[in-house]
């Protein structure tokens, strides 16, 4: 199956972020989701990119937007790694069954038994709007999800404002 | 050379930023780089020897691109440049957070102290500018524009607008590559 791809309804997930906690996607509707599906903790590759995603929370939250990440690592595994490189971000376990939402979304390595590196950006009717699949050892940056979310209409309208109210008063 | 032909420089070099070498050379390179990073820490022997070895052929520009969350002490260190950078020093600062990133970094703010005295800076008058709105502005902006020239990590280097994908220790030989196509 390949990567889902825009206009496509964005499968629902309820997926653990921790031991004791539990994240759906449905939670986000009429906000935008970032998805960034990546192969597994503690790799350089994926920690460069998710750190790279963790710098721009502000700027996603800006754009009305959530980062959620999901590799097939458990939550143990998902709570050191968040711990130790400081994400701001929920890290969501794909691992039983294992790797089952990755492949609803088209973003799974059977071979290997990882989530592909595939980033998705789902508007606020839960709709992907715009999806990239990156080589595993790729790390995509960010310059596409900004794009995508700033193309969104809601944003677009945000953008066509001539200025913040709180600005013009100094 | 490895170049991404799909990751270009959104944001042209200008006066606004820091540059050393030939403002008409053949090659330009653009770094992106955090002062507290291992890996840029590294690279900068090798931009040096580029520097050195091209000389004329080479305009070299720096961009601020602190990992903040990875490392606690890069936007401070970037702050320091750019106060540095108001009192004309800003390449002397960025030299000494590099030669001296593994002694700094594990002090943190008071490793970056040790910067200002070296330099023989006001700490008074560095202090005042430190976390200006212009110069955290300034360094949000740099690291924006990386961002959407697609800048995955640090250093993220451009040669004449294309971000490159090789071994740092090839980089060298590319630019050198370039410049004797366009001699």
């Amino acid at each position: 199956m390949s990567l889902l791809a825009a206009g496509t309804a964005a499968p629902e997930f309820t997926l653990h972020s921790t031991p004791d906690q539990s994240v759906a996607l449905k939670e986000f509707r009429s906000r935008n989701v970032i998805l960034a599906f990546y192969p597994a903790d503690w790799s350089p590759v994926c920690s460069d990119q998710l750190a790279l995603y963790n710098e721009l929370l502000d700027e996603f939250a800006r754009l009305n937007a959530q980062l959620l990440a999901i590799s097939v690592d458990g939550v143990w595994s998902h709570a050191a790694l968040a711990r130790d490189r400081r994400y701001h971000f929920p890290l969501l376990s794909d691992f039983e069954p294992k790797g089952r939402v990755a492949r609803a979304y088209g973003a799974y390595d059977e071979q290997h038994g990882l989530a592909q590196r595939a980033l998705f950006v789902i508007d606020g009717d839960g709709v992907i709007r715009w999806s990239c699949l990156s080589p595993m050892g790729v790390n995509p940056g960010a310059a596409g999800i900004v794009n995508a979310l700033e193309a969104l209409p809601a944003n677009n309208i945000q953008k066509a404002l001539p200025a913040v109210a709180g600005q013009e008063v100094s | 050379m490895m170049l991404n032909e799909d990751s270009i420089l959104a944001v042209p070099v200008s006066a606004h930023d820091h540059i050393q070498g030939n403002l008409h050379a053949v090659v330009t390179l653009v770094e992106y780089g955090d002062f507290q990073c291992p890996a840029c820490g590294g690279a900068y022997p090798l931009v040096k020897q580029i520097q050195h070895r091209y000389a004329g052929n080479l305009r070299f520009v720096f961009r601020h691109f602190p990992l903040s969350q990875a490392h606690p002490y890069a936007q401070l260190a970037a702050e320091l440049a750019e106060a540095a950078a108001v009192e004309g020093r800003f390449w002397a600062m960025h030299d000494w957070l590099y030669e001296n990133q593994a002694a700094w970094a594990p002090r943190g703010a008071a490793g970056l102290e040790s910067g200002v005295r070296a330099l023989g800076l006001d700490e008074v008058a560095i202090a005042a500018k430190l976390r200006s709105p212009d110069i955290d502005a300034r360094i949000r902006g740099d690291f924006m524009g990386g961002v959407r020239s697609g800048a995955n990590g640090t250093p993220s280097f451009y040669v004449n607008g294309y971000l490159y994908q090789g071994d740092f220790d090839a980089l060298v030989h590319g630019i050198g590559r370039v410049i004797a196509r366009q001699a």
